[in-house]
């Protein structure tokens, strides 16, 4: 359903709804993965990211959303500077990344704290964005409603009993969709949520022995 | 909201409501959000919209190539031209000002796309100084753009690789002569004739960007876009009426977009 406000809107630092907003929202939403800023980056661009991107600033985008600022944040203008400033190692390069990916994609490889991650992610047009491949799992993620990532051991009663957890903690699941690389295999989990799961749920989850990773992803749009 | 502009404007004329009234009532129902809520959002957009017609005015920014930066405060200070001193060259400068802070990487509205952002607070912002109109009649505009831009998304496309610059600022231009119809005081049936004949003016309009960057001729094309919304604000409220239904135009737009050789649409 197309909202007024999808129309007259969103606030953001140009020139580009996909090329500028989109990238950031890429940029914060990975950032989340890692829980933070990342101390190093890759970020490998594709298609019409990687023709018109620089002339965009999809580059500054990406930078200023792993740094945490929002789409309408000035700062993005100065993001490569910053980085610098910071002290932080991200290295841009053009590649592609399949014949069949969207035209404005990018693959990230970020690295926090020792810990690694790998996503690719799309600019679909007018802001929205999809990750598409979170550390090889296929994944559908818009950042468009806060959302808990995890990956746990495959066993049964998994979903009943995260779905359990969040249900005592009053957040209500909007989506929860389940992917794995082989049977038997970790699944990765992605659960969109109504409201922030909050610090509480994400204990629970992370005290499960079967779960060997969570994240709580604030929401980047719409 | 609506996915025809006749079911709105039947709507309103049936209720004695204006058009503004009756997208923010659905918006509300739809959104499950107050009336003042979004009122409230649209305000912020209206301060941010003013916000770049100033920046822009100042003049200093250049854009990421170099090519574009400097022309909205040419217009603004020219004396030279039949138009100069006039809202016409108020307007044609505003939207100037606004895509040169875009082109920059300044603070935008995307309304609907950051590469149109410049049309509608060019006409709004223009008009509400020229015949000082206050800001609750420029956020019930904005209200009646948004009404007019979720009915071309719903029909058409609002995007330029899909449906080349007519959709664009073509969408823009028509969602701009709309709102100010209704806050000069024209009816809703006003309002649709306004939408009608400024975007029969844009179809087959195409995106063409150098480059592939908002940048030349995007800044123009704000410009001259807004130029048509002044005439299409001008003919519906002298009372011309289009024959063709204002569906039937943004469907044939959105026809025309989907026919236009990818060549024409971006990149």
């Amino acid at each position: 359903m197309v909202s007024l406000l999808d129309i007259i809107g969103p606030v953001m630092v140009g020139p580009s709804s996909s090329h500028t907003a989109g990238a950031c929202r890429i940029g914060l939403l990975v950032r989340g993965l890692v829980g933070g800023t990342p101390e190093k980056a890759r970020i490998e661009l594709h298609g019409s990211f990687a023709r018109t991107g620089e002339g965009h600033g999809t580059d500054k985008a990406l930078a200023g959303g792993l740094l945490g600022f929002r789409p309408d944040d000035e700062r993005l203008r100065d993001a490569l500077d910053i980085m610098e400033r910071e002290g932080l190692d991200y290295q841009f390069e053009k590649t592609t990344i399949s014949d069949d990916a969207h035209p404005n994609t990018c693959r990230l490889t970020v690295e926090r704290a020792g810990q690694i991650a790998t996503v690719i992610g799309s600019s679909l047009g007018a802001g929205r964005i999809r990750l598409s491949e979170i550390d090889g799992y296929p994944v559908e993620l818009t950042g468009t409603l806060p959302t808990i990532v995890l990956v746990a051991a495959d066993q049964k009663g998994s979903v009943a009993r995260i779905a359990g957890i969040l249900a005592e903690q009053s957040v209500n699941l909007a989506t929860m969709r389940l992917s794995r690389i082989e049977r038997g295999g970790d699944a990765f989990m992605t659960i969109e949520c109504d409201e922030p799961p909050g610090d509480s749920a994400r204990a629970a989850i992370e005290r499960l022995d079967w779960v060997k990773w969570v994240r709580t992803l604030d929401k980047v749009g719409g | 909201m609506y996915k025809s502009l006749a079911d709105a404007i039947r709507d309103a004329e049936a209720s004695g409501r204006t058009l503004s009234a009756t997208a923010l009532a659905l918006e509300s129902k739809d959104q499950g959000r107050t009336v003042e809520d979004i009122r409230s959002a649209l305000r912020r957009a209206l301060e941010v919209m003013r916000g770049a017609v100033e920046r822009g005015l100042e003049g200093d920014l250049r854009s990421a190539s170099g090519l574009v930066g400097g022309d909205a405060l040419l217009v603004a200070k020219s004396s030279a031209g039949p138009m100069s001193n006039t809202l016409f060259s108020d307007v044609l400068a505003r939207a100037l000002a606004v895509q040169e802070v875009n082109a920059a990487m300044g603070v935008i509205v995307a309304a609907p796309t950051a590469g149109g952002a410049g049309v509608l607070p060019a006409v709004l912002t223009g008009l509400a100084r020229n015949r000082g109109i206050g800001d609750e009649a420029v956020i019930d505009a904005l209200a009646t753009a948004g009404l007019i831009g979720a009915v071309v998304a719903e029909r058409a496309s609002l995007s330029g690789a899909e449906g080349g610059c007519q959709a664009e600022t073509g969408a823009a231009a028509g969602m701009a002569a709309g709102a100010a119809t209704e806050m000069l005081g024209g009816t809703p049936t006003q309002v649709g004739h306004a939408v009608s004949l400024t975007m029969q003016g844009t179809l087959g309009l195409v995106c063409d960007p150098l480059g592939g960057l908002v940048e030349l001729p995007c800044v123009f094309r704000n410009a001259t876009g807004s130029a048509l919304a002044l005439a299409g604000i001008e003919m519906a409220l002298a009372g011309i009426t289009f024959a063709i239904p204002v569906d039937e135009v943004i469907d044939v737009m959105g026809e025309i977009g989907r026919n236009m050789d990818v060549r024409y649409r971006e990149t």
